[in-house]
């Protein structure tokens, strides 16, 4: 998802039985359904795979904001070039609260931007994928923002707390952003032949990418089923992919566009369609770093950072000055 | 009890060591809504000064018209209790069942009160 394939302590879940009295009294407390705070004590483990996945996410709506600030200088009408904007703007916000979430665990923001730009932490293989056309706008906020709802929405009944609360803002704002996207991708598959070309190829592209969102097949993963176990994980992989593309193949054909796998099929005694796994080896090397766009995204990344250091170190000095004055006036 | 102290964690195992940063400190936002309610957390935000934190707080937590005022205070002036108090801490109303209104039986004649 936008927090893919996050290690966990890979030791298997315990029972509550091999628990020590500390740890087990944590765990019957999620599992009663109760909210981990900032305070309170929690595993190592616990804390390092939230700072890890909490980040992560952060990333993804940071590095995010890319292929899409890509075409609001291109957007096709005033009105679009205003909602696009306020879109990628309601993303940094997402950023935000994530890296707030994330430091309630004893990490700094400035810490995990770092670890962002250095390469050694991760954001969704999904932003690593180019925005070639208009209608890749609209395929980006109909798939991209609908994955990423799927994963959300659950997430909203997480253990931790300030994660939680984090989820709930989020996703009362994405809604706007999946509707926003659909309108876009409405307008071009009921526009010129060449605007319906443009929505099908669009949905091409970002179909299979779409599906890798949600992470290879976990069932069997011991990192998953901690995760799972401790609620910072509510489903897994497979059954959030499921759910999307059961969601989104009836969207696909109000449009009048073809979802590209010809093996798609309704299968009614699962009451869901069977379709093609996306390729997982492409996957693997997108992680890696070698996906069509990780270098200019990570090196985007980094000039902004750079070149808002001087701001960053301005405003700091500019406020400890005023500060001591205020204090030798006193 | 022990002494009020930060409303985060002070965990010496995330911590190895780390040099002291040097980062815009971190300000926690508190909005007031629409509709006379008071003041209500809404989320943090880094920001170099409070006039900063509170257009950085305009900026992030009121873009669908969330709010009409804004507090802005420095994480680090805030005193939280510590969770281990829980029990104790709170126990002395758990005795004290006259302070809600039901516990007394006021005949039907009498009418609403
Ligand atoms: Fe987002
Ligand atoms: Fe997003
Ligand atoms: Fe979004």
């Amino acid at each position: 998802m936008y927090a893919q394939m996050v290690k966990s302590t890979g030791q298997g879940v315990k029972s509550l039985d091999e628990m020590e009295p500390q740890e087990r009294a944590f765990q019957e407390r999620i599992n009663a359904g109760e909210k981990i705070e900032p305070k309170d004590w929690m595993p190592a483990g616990y804390r390092k795979n939230l700072i890890r996945q909490i980040g992560q996410h952060a990333h993804s709506e940071i590095v995010g904001q890319l292929p899409e600030g890509n075409w609001i200088t291109r957007a096709p009408t005033l009105e679009r070039k205003a909602i696009l904007l306020a879109k990628v703007q309601d993303e940094a916000g997402h950023g935000l609260y994530l890296y707030c979430a994330a430091e309630t665990l004893g990490v700094s923001r400035d810490e995990l931007t770092e670890d962002l730009l250095s390469g050694k932490m991760k954001y969704s293989s999904i932003f690593n994928y180019p925005t070639l056309t208009w209608a890749d706008m609209g395929a980006v906020g109909w798939l991209v923002d609908g994955a990423a709802i799927m994963n959300q929405v659950p997430l909203q009944r997480t253990s931790y707390g300030p994660y939680a609360r984090a989820m709930v803002r989020i996703c009362k704002e994405e809604s706007f952003h999946q509707r926003q996207g659909y309108d876009i991708m409405m307008k071009m598959a009921q526009g010129t032949p060449a605007q319906k070309r443009m929505a099908q190829d669009a949905l091409n592209r970002f179909w299979y990418p779409s599906l890798m969102m949600f992470g290879p097949s976990d069932a069997d993963s011991v990192h998953s089923a901690q995760s799972m176990a401790w609620k910072i994980k509510m489903n897994t992989n497979d059954e959030l992919r499921q759910k999307f593309v059961d969601q989104t193949v009836p969207q696909a054909e109000y449009l009048g566009l073809t979802v590209p796998d010809e093996t798609l099929e309704w299968n009614d005694d699962k009451g869901g369609y069977d379709f093609a796994e996306p390729d997982w080896s492409e996957f693997f090397d997108v992680i890696k770093g070698n996906g069509p766009c990780n270098v200019e995204r990570l090196a985007a990344r980094n000039k902004a950072w750079d070149d808002g250091k001087w701001v960053r170190e301005g405003l700091l000095a500019h406020a400890e000055k005023r500060a001591s004055k205020k204090v030798a006036a006193e | 009890m022990s002494a009020p102290n930060s409303a985060y964690p002070d965990i010496p195992e995330a911590q190895p060591e780390k040099p002291k940063r040097h980062e815009w400190p971190l300000w926690e936002i508190f909005i007031r809504g629409q509709h006379g309610m008071s003041h209500r957390h809404v989320g943090s935000l880094h920001a170099p000064d409070a006039e900063m934190a509170i257009k950085n707080a305009r900026d992030v937590y009121t873009r669908r018209n969330e709010g009409v005022s804004i507090w802005a205070v420095e994480a680090r002036h805030i005193a939280a209790s510590s969770p281990g108090d829980k029990g104790p801490f709170y126990e002395p109303s758990e005795s004290k069942v006259y302070r809600h209104p039901t516990f007394f039986d006021i005949p039907d004649e009498v009418g609403a009160m």
